[in-house]
């Protein structure tokens, strides 16, 4: 029960955005995707739900290798797969209630009472009971987070994906919703991707980070060793520093071959 | 100046254009496919034709009334004197049959539908709620496109006759209340040429009608990109290439069935 990205490219016209990315997330394990606004994570949550094909290199979930699957089977993975939308993506002319029904009503063994049942446990996993009547446009930009989280989790899949789950919440909202995404894998033991540049949440949730750049992973590791890297991209990252990644880049420049950057952590 | 830079612009323009033809045509077979998945957009095709057909009456008989009193006036000013008043009745129903009733009704809902359809999709693709339907293992073809496409196709008719009734109707009353005519009169002149296939080609003509709308609607609104600026350029031309090959469609149609 893993996802693995091995060697993967993709362009979009002239633009390269994944440049032989390869990461791999153990079962039952959280990785969170740090880097750069545009630099291609939410494009690698897309190739995992085969929403995007790669132009080169393999995308696997449960071993299975995503861009050659039929459409059936496509959809039948997409069912283990929860996907939490940067911005919700909750249909807006549906109630909270069905929006999160819409994803169990595929699954023909479920009963209409079952729906519902499901339906009010994912609300109350999300701390939003008796919103199942509302419409997305009455809740808060945090009560929308999470009630695109409970729609994710309401068929109880395998895998979580999440688009910036704490963008543009209060730090409140935030932890809230960070200890929701500990909760689901300690509850659900899923298998989680996090794309985030929020550093304060991905150190709470994550098990391993990631830093993505120029459309490949320069640095991974547990978190405090990320937290206590030399590499001057990643710190600059993480401290907020554009001067250490500009320096970097400069260095980058100068000389025409860098040495691979290591895995926090491992001898050099 | 370079000679050969207008060549370079007609060159990319045909270019994009073909593009954007060869994704319209893979976008219309896979639209097509989709309606094998019945079990998606059986649920949905109700409340579809109800918001595309039946709300879309108010306009399109507001529209085929005036047009009516109008055509009866008109007719009764230029026939004066040297064609027999019945006229009238000829001119309204041929004209409101065969032309008016589905090319303006066809255009007042590329206005109404076509807009709607390319704006709603379009903002669901741009905050990515096509998206989530995907990853909920819907296929948003046969979950917004078909729905849509059939109503169009179903409920543009049905439209049609409704104009068209109140449109003939509209010019009847103008003609005995206005023209000094009596009701013998006008239904005289309306059946003078009448042919049953009048309303045949009045009825093929708006079916094609709907299906351009609906499916050009739902192209754009599909490949709509670029939050509120994209969504709005894409509304745009869903109403503006509607309407263009409604008018084309019109001649086509003319061609081959008036011949």
């Amino acid at each position: 029960m893993s996802i693995e990205l091995i060697d993967v490219h993709k362009a979009f016209g002239a633009k390269r955005v994944l440049t032989g990315l390869s990461i791999e997330v153990g079962s039952g394990e959280t990785l969170s995707l740090i880097g750069f606004s545009g630099a291609g994570k939410s494009t690698i949550l897309k190739h995992v739900v085969g929403l995007i094909r790669p132009d080169r290199g393999s995308v696997r979930v449960d071993g299975q290798e995503v861009p050659r699957l039929s459409r059936a089977a496509l959809y039948d993975l997409r069912r283990s797969i929860g996907y939490v939308f940067q911005f919700a993506a909750l249909f807006d002319s549906m109630t909270i209630g069905d929006n999160i029904a819409m994803g169990l009503r595929r699954d023909a063994a479920l009963s209409e009472p079952e729906i519902r049942e499901r339906v009010m446990d994912a609300l109350e996993r999300v701390d939003l009971p008796g919103y199942d009547t509302r419409f997305p446009s009455e809740l808060s930009g945090g009560q929308k987070k999470r009630a695109g989280l409970a729609r994710a989790i309401a068929f109880r899949p395998r895998y979580l994906l999440y688009d910036e789950p704490t963008s543009g919440l209060d730090p409140v909202t935030t932890t809230t919703i960070d200890r929701l995404i500990r909760k689901m894998q300690s509850d659900l033991g899923t298998t989680s991707l996090v794309i985030t540049h929020d550093m304060e949440s991905a150190y709470r949730i994550s098990d391993r980070i990631a830093m993505l750049y120029q459309g490949r992973v320069v640095e991974e590791g547990a978190p405090d060793q990320i937290r206590n890297t030399r590499d001057p991209i990643v710190r600059g990252f993480i401290e907020g520093k554009p001067e250490l990644v500009e320096q970097a880049e400069a260095d980058r420049a100068r000389a025409p071959t860098r040495p691979a950057v290591p895995r926090t952590g491992e001898p050099e | 100046m370079n000679w050969t830079r207008p060549f370079a612009i007609v060159g990319a323009v045909t270019l994009r254009l073909l593009e954007r033809l060869g994704v319209f045509a893979h976008f219309s077979v896979q639209a097509g496919r989709a309606v094998a998945g019945v079990a998606t957009w059986g649920p949905l095709l109700v409340s579809q034709m109800r918001r595309l057909g039946v709300d879309s009456l108010p306009i399109s008989l507001f529209i085929s009334a005036f047009t009516g009193v109008v055509m009866a006036l008109q007719a009764s000013y230029t026939f004066t004197g040297a064609v027999p008043l019945y006229f009238v009745g000829t001119l309204v129903g041929k004209t409101m049959i065969l032309e008016l009733g589905p090319v303006l009704t066809g255009l007042a809902l590329s206005g109404r539908v076509g807009a709607n359809i390319a704006a709603e999709l379009g903002t669901m693709r741009v905050s990515e709620q096509i998206d989530a339907l995907e990853t909920m293992a819907y296929d948003p073809m046969a979950y917004l496109v078909v729905p849509r496409v059939l109503s169009g196709i179903l409920m543009f008719p049905i439209v049609v006759v409704f104009a068209n009734l109140i449109g003939v109707g509209a010019g009847w009353i103008t003609a005995i209340n206005l023209l000094d005519m009596s009701t013998q009169e006008f239904v005289k002149g309306l059946q003078l040429f009448y042919v049953p296939f009048d309303l045949t080609y009045s009825l093929i003509k708006s079916t094609s009608f709907g299906l351009v709308v609906t499916l050009i609607g739902c192209f754009q609104g599909f490949t709509a990109s670029g939050g509120a600026e994209g969504v709005g350029i894409a509304t745009t031309r869903a109403v503006v290439i509607a309407s263009m090959l409604i008018l084309v469609l019109d001649a086509f149609w003319a061609a081959v069935l008036l011949r």
